[in-house]
């Protein structure tokens, strides 16, 4: 099976793709044929100017547009062999599949241990299992040292970088095939920064990431491949070094040498 | 000598208006408390009335109040929570929500004496639920159903979007992240209404005098398919209706002090579920 | 639990939370229904031409009359005399929490309002028997202080909580810039406030106002206790009166069930219900005129 292949990426391990998409608020269109695949095991980066499109393009892979009113998709969405939005997957199947890590972390008004808890729950995963998972989930995230000890205590009084490793955890808990990530260290200190950039690097080998980030530094330290978009269409795409090494486009040239954005 | 003067005429307008909507809040509480704090004691809340009312204590209005208001609330908060639910999570704007919004602003300016004509026509004659505390409590839900739903969005809408997308994106169905996440995260918005919905409710007399409430019922414990008594009307009837106006008068002010007791003290645990909610913020 | 399953429980969920809504929109067709329905009821039996203009009522003498207008007459009176005394109190009071009351103060000032919101009408109207109706008695040497200003002063109170918050609402809701500007060409505060700050906050001032009438039309209890209920034509505010709420609310428990005068009391209701609801209408016009104004 293959995805749409464009400039510079290969086609052997696609795992998500969007072909043709389009996609409206209303009357306002927000992506335009977008055409883009993300490979097994490798970190894509979306890059470019606020208002872009490139939030909303994440929040396509996992069906986050769904509750928002007055919205139109056109195009096709595959996770592998599926058509996300048609192919008989439901929309909960989708989002357990594909996990998500926001802006601002968000972890649930619960306990550490039922924030991650909360998802097997749900998801039927036999209880007999869950404390090894929720360990396991803990440790792989490199937050289990510091809060192995107090796992009852309500997520809200973790801090800033502490929660959106916490949250890291939570989606990975469900074992998902593909990791979105909107700005995850947007709202964070370079600390914090830091050790989840180490920790997205290391989850590279079992999942497949999407991450969203401003910071050019960001997508140079971590990923493999990076989409350059600009008033919702894809400028360029390719291997990270050349799109800020040897851009073709002008565009790219000068969003990543800082002349806009 | 003019030019000096005008500033402090004027400031002391503003000043004049604010002082006499002070001055009858100080007014109202001072002439309750003071006459009606001799009347308090212990016999007073806890006995039955005797002498045709103008001996003993006011137990079964105490009682009447406590479950009218407790069923009130079994009706309306249930219904007002799914239906804020309804407005906030699910609705999208078009002519259905657009007519349940104006449906409720509407309900929340009808006259309660309207709905207690409702109530009468409703549940005491057409479901046979005759003059009870069913039948008065099933119409003051109604009339606490919009304040109920208004709070609740209030409630509902003080949640941020990432809160419902944290366990949507983790495969929680939308009904799902509505009860284990959405709820949870806004109940302390919730509960500061439906209090404070409450403590209206149990101010209310309009509503049950047709639907039944009574003026004197020999049994304290009360009954849902009974008549009952209730510290509004009791004292309603205390200070208008009463044979011995003037000798019962001690027992009126001991009852309004009561109800605005039950009242107040509605309110001041609204506000510290507010206080402490906004301190976790 | 299954995943069909979650998903199933989901969908019906979500349509018993639609179902909720209808019971809302159920509950106002409903009584708009009640009161058509028997308002029809009696219009069979009275032209109608006879109770909108009759000045008479009285349901229980040998010649039953059912003319609303003594009651329709009442009810406007003490409301005007409640509007008269509470738009100016809280305008001002709005005013002074607004523009002069330092956040200290109104700290104090703003949970005293909630508080007077608060307070039961029943207890209000209490008062009225027991302080003001003495009161008045003592000032115009009547038997009794039970008449239309009475009930207008209570009225007064009651409303006053509605007008103060939402027309300091929307005194807030004025920006700055306006209130510089003015400043900027040497106008004083009070110039400032009666000019500029005042006039550009209208419509929430009126959606006050409106919202205060609304409240006040449809009370019950406190215009029940202080007014003396006498039903002949209204004469003045130092003469007893009788509302259309409080009609209801004396006759009901003592008329039989599905006689014309049971049908009368749903026709005055009616028409306070219509009263109502253009004066809720009005009210909401002009919040949604001073949001916009707000947003744009």
């Amino acid at each position: 099976m293959c995805g749409i292949n464009i400039a510079g990426m290969s086609d052997t391990a696609t795992k998500l793709s969007a072909q043709s998409l389009n996609l409206w608020f209303g009357s306002k269109q927000v992506l335009k044929n977008i055409n883009v695949a993300f490979n097994k095991n490798e970190i894509t980066a979306l890059i470019g100017p606020s208002g872009c499109g490139k939030s909303t393009l994440l929040r396509t892979f996992n069906r986050m547009h769904d509750l928002v009113p007055d919205v139109r998709i056109e195009g096709e969405i595959s996770l592998e062999d599926h058509n996300l939005y048609e192919d008989g997957l439901s929309v909960t199947q989708v989002r357990r599949r594909i996990g998500m890590v926001f802006q601002k972390a968000n972890p649930f008004p619960k306990s550490i241990y039922e924030n991650i808890n909360y998802g097997l729950k749900i998801n039927n995963i036999p209880a007999a299992d869950r404390k090894g998972i929720i360990e396991n989930a803990l440790k792989e995230s490199y937050i289990w040292d510091e809060v192995k000890d107090e796992l009852q205590k309500p997520a809200t009084r973790l801090s800033g970088g502490q929660q959106q490793r916490l949250c890291i955890a939570r989606a990975v808990a469900l074992r998902p095939e593909v990791i979105l990530m909107d700005e995850p260290c947007s709202a964070l200190d370079p600390l914090s920064t830091s050790k989840i950039e180490e920790l997205i690097l290391k989850l590279k080998k079992d999942y497949t990431i999407v991450i969203v980030t401003h910071n050019m530094q960001q997508a140079q330290r971590i990923a493999d491949k990076t989409v350059f978009m600009y008033l919702g269409e894809i400028i360029e795409a390719g291997p990270t070094a050349n799109i800020f090494e040897h851009p073709q486009n002008e565009l790219t040239g000068n969003y990543v040498q800082g002349h806009f954005g | 000598m003019m030019k000096k003067l005008t500033p402090v005429i004027e400031w002391g307008t503003l000043l004049l208006s604010t002082g006499t909507v002070c001055f009858f809040m100080v007014v109202i509480l001072w002439d309750i408390i003071s006459k009606g704090a001799p009347s308090l004691s212990w016999q007073f809340v806890s006995t039955l009335p005797k002498a045709g009312m103008t001996q003993g204590g006011i137990l079964p209005a105490i009682t009447g109040t406590v479950l009218l208001t407790l069923i009130t609330a079994l009706v309306a908060a249930p219904f007002g929570i799914c239906c804020a639910v309804y407005l906030n999570e699910y609705a999208s704007d078009n002519w259905f929500t657009r007519l349940i919004r104006a449906a409720i602003r509407n309900l929340t300016g009808v006259p309660s004496i309207i709905y207690g004509l409702f109530g009468l026509a409703l549940f005491v004659q057409a479901l046979h639920l005759g003059t009870s505390l069913l039948a008065a409590g099933f119409t003051l839900g109604l009339l606490s159903l919009p304040y109920m739903i208004t709070t609740t969005e209030e409630a509902l809408r003080r949640i941020p979007a990432s809160t419902r997308e944290a366990a949507l994106a983790i495969g929680a169905t939308q009904l799902e992240s509505i009860r284990d996440v959405v709820l949870p995260s806004a109940l302390p918005g919730i509960l500061t209404g439906v209090v404070l919905t409450l403590s209206r409710a149990a101010g209310e007399t309009a509503p049950i005098l047709f639907t039944g409430v009574a003026f004197y019922i020999n049994n304290p414990a009360g009954f849902l398919n009974q008549e009952f008594m209730a510290l509004p009307y009791h004292l309603y009837m205390l200070s208008t209706q009463h044979q011995a106006i003037e000798q019962v008068r001690p027992l009126a002010y001991g009852t309004a002090l009561v109800l605005i007791i039950v009242v107040f003290l509605l309110n001041l645990t609204a506000f510290y579920v507010r206080y402490k909610y906004s301190r976790h913020e | 639990m299954k995943l069909a399953l979650r998903e199933n429980i989901d969908r019906t969920a979500k349509w018993v939370f639609r179902a909720t809504g209808i019971v809302v929109i159920a509950i106002l067709a409903g009584i708009f229904f009640m009161l058509m329905w028997n308002t029809i009821a009696f219009f069979l039996k009275i032209k109608p031409l006879d109770f909108i203009t009759g000045t008479q009522w009285n349901p229980s003498g040998g010649q039953a009359r059912y003319g609303i207008l003594p009651l329709l007459v009442s009810t406007c009176l003490v409301t005007l005399g409640a509007m008269a005394i509470a738009i100016p109190l809280g305008i001002g009071t709005a005013a002074f929490l607004s523009e002069y009351a330092g956040k200290r103060l109104k700290n104090i000032l703003k949970p005293l309002i909630e508080m007077l919101a608060a307070v039961p009408s029943v207890a209000i109207g209490f008062l009225g028997i027991v302080v003001l109706g003495p009161g008045i008695a003592g000032l115009t040497q009547q038997a009794n202080g039970l008449n239309a200003l009475n009930g207008a002063i209570l009225l007064a109170v009651m409303s006053l909580p509605t007008i103060i918050t939402v027309a300091e609402d929307a005194l807030q809701g004025i920006p700055g810039t306006y209130k510089e500007a003015s400043y900027g060409v040497g106008a004083t505060k009070w110039q400032t406030l009666i000019r500029v700050t005042i006039p550009a906050a209208a419509p929430g001032i009126l959606a006050a106002v409106m919202l205060g009438v609304g409240r006040a039309i449809g009370e019950t209890m406190t215009v029940l206790m202080a007014t003396g209920n006498a039903a002949a034509f209204p004469k003045g505010f130092f003469h007893s009166v009788r509302t259309i709420t409080a009609t209801i609310a004396i006759e009901m428990g003592e008329v039989p069930y599905e006689t014309t005068h049971y049908y009368a009391l749903f026709a005055i209701a009616a028409v306070l219900f219509l009263v109502t609801l253009i004066i809720n209408m009005i009210g909401e016009y002009f919040v949604n005129k001073y949001r916009k104004y707000h947003s744009a």
